[in-house]
């Protein structure tokens, strides 16, 4: 035992020691699309889905976490990248344009829908702001519905089928390729170009929080009239987060339509709205490593849930009591008002925030 | 050949509904002057300050500060042309460090954007690097060094007006505008501020000052105006004001007999 405690003291200390946690990690991140699909294939899809959710998450933790701006119809912005990437890589138009060329096109659309979205509210704040952010997702879907007519624009609410996957060369992320005898399937590849997608994102969010914009951020959220007094352009500073954050969205957008091959209106609902902030909030606001934490949890407890609830049932009463999508609501809020009673900053909070939630602490 | 005068106000009328805060008031601020502003409260020393500094917009009148019309000009502009303020009722970044405070006031200064930020690009490190030398600096200059990491709103009521004044310094302004600086501070920190805005002076800053510490005022300021009910009723060195009748009707009410 002692010599065991004296030998990871020694490794620690070691100067590689930093690389070789790097590289265990990466080497897990790398064999985890494998040791999932030998459970089933669809928890390699139920990743990916995660991985989107994080890009979503740390999109809107900019414009939240950072930016203090409460959005409730975040969600809009991945309809647009999706749509952007349906419409110029699909049947529908005939155009079939590759994904490296659509996705900066899809996050540039989304910046824009963000300044949309940001200018007209730049006076509002807290309750107000969150009222017109929650009218701006419904307007855009209701669009995306209904802008079949008079121009069949995006079909309604039939949705686009048949997007073209990613293509890189001749890999085509939508067939399974053998390499070195490992089985490349179309998800796991898709895996892959997530996690690298995922860690810039992190590294950006990271970025930007330790520099003269993300302080000015922060600046804003504390006190707006002090901030611009010392000569921040609030206007300006406000627009970039919401078009930074909308950035995100887009691109996450643009991967969900090739990942799934075919969307409609329905996959940008606004509780699809609530429940990236809910992975905001849940896993800390303004630190990114919690909301990828919150991300990740929110995505996964469910689909756990689904997959044991049934069963557990089964061996306890003999039969199906309550449907697991009813139990899977029920913990949902369960585990919020718990959050909210003992853990408001969230599971993993940036330190700034957690103060704040303390404010009111005597000392 | 530059003006001798850096802050030139005239006329400047502000109403709220039926309240006149201010009744067509004119100054002038000569460069490297420390100014004070005194007068009974509610007389609109605090609106003046937020007419010079972008907050409102005058109803009437106009401002020059150093060659250029200010009125009707957003909050950051000003900061840009060199206006830095400090608030009567603090207005720290609570949250946010000492030093990040500062590092904060260095914003109107500095350039880096979110692309630079995002690829972090030598100019942006070496801009960051400067920022934080710069903040350190002040937080000397005013003598908070001790406390660059401590959350601002653990800070003592005089260490929070100390580094609101560097925070202030920090967007390297040509006028100084302070409310009340010496509000809620003890007698010896009182005569620290004071040794501190004569350095800022020395430093070749212009301040303009509200103040209520008599004492403080008449001992700084090289002129004083006195407001009243959105006038100014008198304006000069400190101890010709003091003697003045209407001051003192001002302050005390009524006349004396």
């Amino acid at each position: 035992m002692k010599t065991w405690i004296e030998l990871s003291e020694r490794v620690r200390a070691h100067r590689a020691a930093p690389w070789l946690g790097i590289a265990l990690i990466v080497v897990t991140l790398f064999m985890l699309p494998f040791a999932l699909a030998s459970v089933g294939t669809a928890w390699v899809r139920i990743t990916n889905l995660a991985i989107l959710f994080a890009l979503l998450s740390l999109g809107l933790n900019i414009v939240v976490g950072f930016a203090g701006l409460l959005d409730l119809g975040y969600i809009a912005f991945y309809a647009v990248g999706a749509y952007c990437y349906a419409l110029l890589a699909s049947p529908h138009f005939g155009l079939h344009l590759p994904f490296w060329v659509i996705l900066p096109i899809g996050a540039a659309v989304a910046c824009i829908f963000g300044v949309l979205l940001g200018a007209p509210t730049l006076k509002l704040r807290g309750d107000y702001l969150a009222i017109v952010t929650l009218g701006f997702g419904e307007i855009v879907r209701i669009f995306l519905n209904n802008l079949s007519q008079p121009i069949n624009i995006t079909n309604g609410p039939q949705g686009i089928t048949l997007i073209d996957p990613f293509r890189i060369g001749r890999v085509d992320f939508s067939r399974t390729d053998g390499i070195l005898g490992l089985a490349f399937s179309g998800p796991v590849k898709y895996y892959y170009l997530l996690l690298i997608v995922l860690v810039l994102a992190i590294v950006i969010n990271l970025r930007l929080q330790h520099s003269r914009i993300g302080r000015a951020w922060v600046a804003i959220r504390e006190d707006e009239v002090a901030a611009q007094a010392m000569g921040i352009n609030t206007r300006n500073v406000k627009l970039l987060a919401f078009a930074m954050g909308a950035g995100f969205g887009g691109v996450a957008g643009g991967i969900f339509a090739a990942t799934q091959g075919f969307i409609s209106p329905e996959s940008f609902v606004f509780v699809e709205s609530i429940m990236v902030l809910s992975m905001v909030v849940l896993g800390g606001m303004g630190n990114v490593w919690g909301v990828v934490l919150g991300a990740i949890l929110l995505s996964f407890v469910p689909e756990i849930l689904r997959y044991t609830v049934e069963p557990a049932q089964k061996a306890m009463f003999g039969r199906l009591l309550i449907e697991p999508e009813v139990i899977r609501m029920l913990l949902f809020g369960l585990a919020l008002v718990l959050m909210m009673l003992y853990r408001p900053a969230g599971l993993w909070p940036s330190k700034r925030r957690a103060r704040e939630f303390a404010e009111t602490d005597p000392g | 050949m530059q003006a001798a005068a850096l802050l030139e106000i005239r006329n400047i009328e502000k109403r709220f509904g039926g309240l006149t805060a201010l009744a067509g008031v004119s100054l002038v601020i000569n460069r490297k002057e420390i100014y004070g502003l005194i007068g009974p409260n509610g007389a609109g020393k605090t609106t003046l300050f937020n007419v010079l500094t972008g907050l409102y917009v005058p109803d009437r009148g106009q401002f020059e500060f150093d060659g250029a019309s200010l009125v009707g000009l957003k909050p950051y502009r000003v900061a840009e042309y060199g206006i830095a303020r400090t608030f009567q009722n603090i207005r720290l970044f609570g949250n946010m460090t000492a030093i990040e405070n500062v590092m904060v006031g260095r914003h109107v200064r500095t350039h880096a954007g979110a692309i630079s930020a995002i690829l972090r690009t030598r100019r942006a490190r070496e801009e960051e690097a400067a920022i934080r030398r710069r903040s350190r600096e002040l937080l000397g200059y005013v003598g908070i060094s001790e406390h660059a990491g401590a959350l601002s709103r653990n800070l003592s009521y005089g260490d929070q007006r100390r580094l609101e004044i560097a925070r202030a310094l920090a967007t390297e302004p040509k006028l100084l505008a302070l409310d009340e600086p010496a509000a809620g501070m003890n007698a010896t920190e009182t005569v620290e501020l004071r040794r501190l805005l004569e350095k800022i002076r020395a430093d070749g800053v212009t301040i303009l000052l509200i103040e209520h510490d008599v004492k403080l005022v008449m001992g700084l300021c090289d002129r004083v105006a006195v407001l009243d009910y959105g006038r100014k009723i008198a304006e000069g060195e400190p101890a010709m004001v003091q003697k003045d009748a209407e001051v003192i009707r001002a302050y005390l009410g009524g006349s004396l007999p």
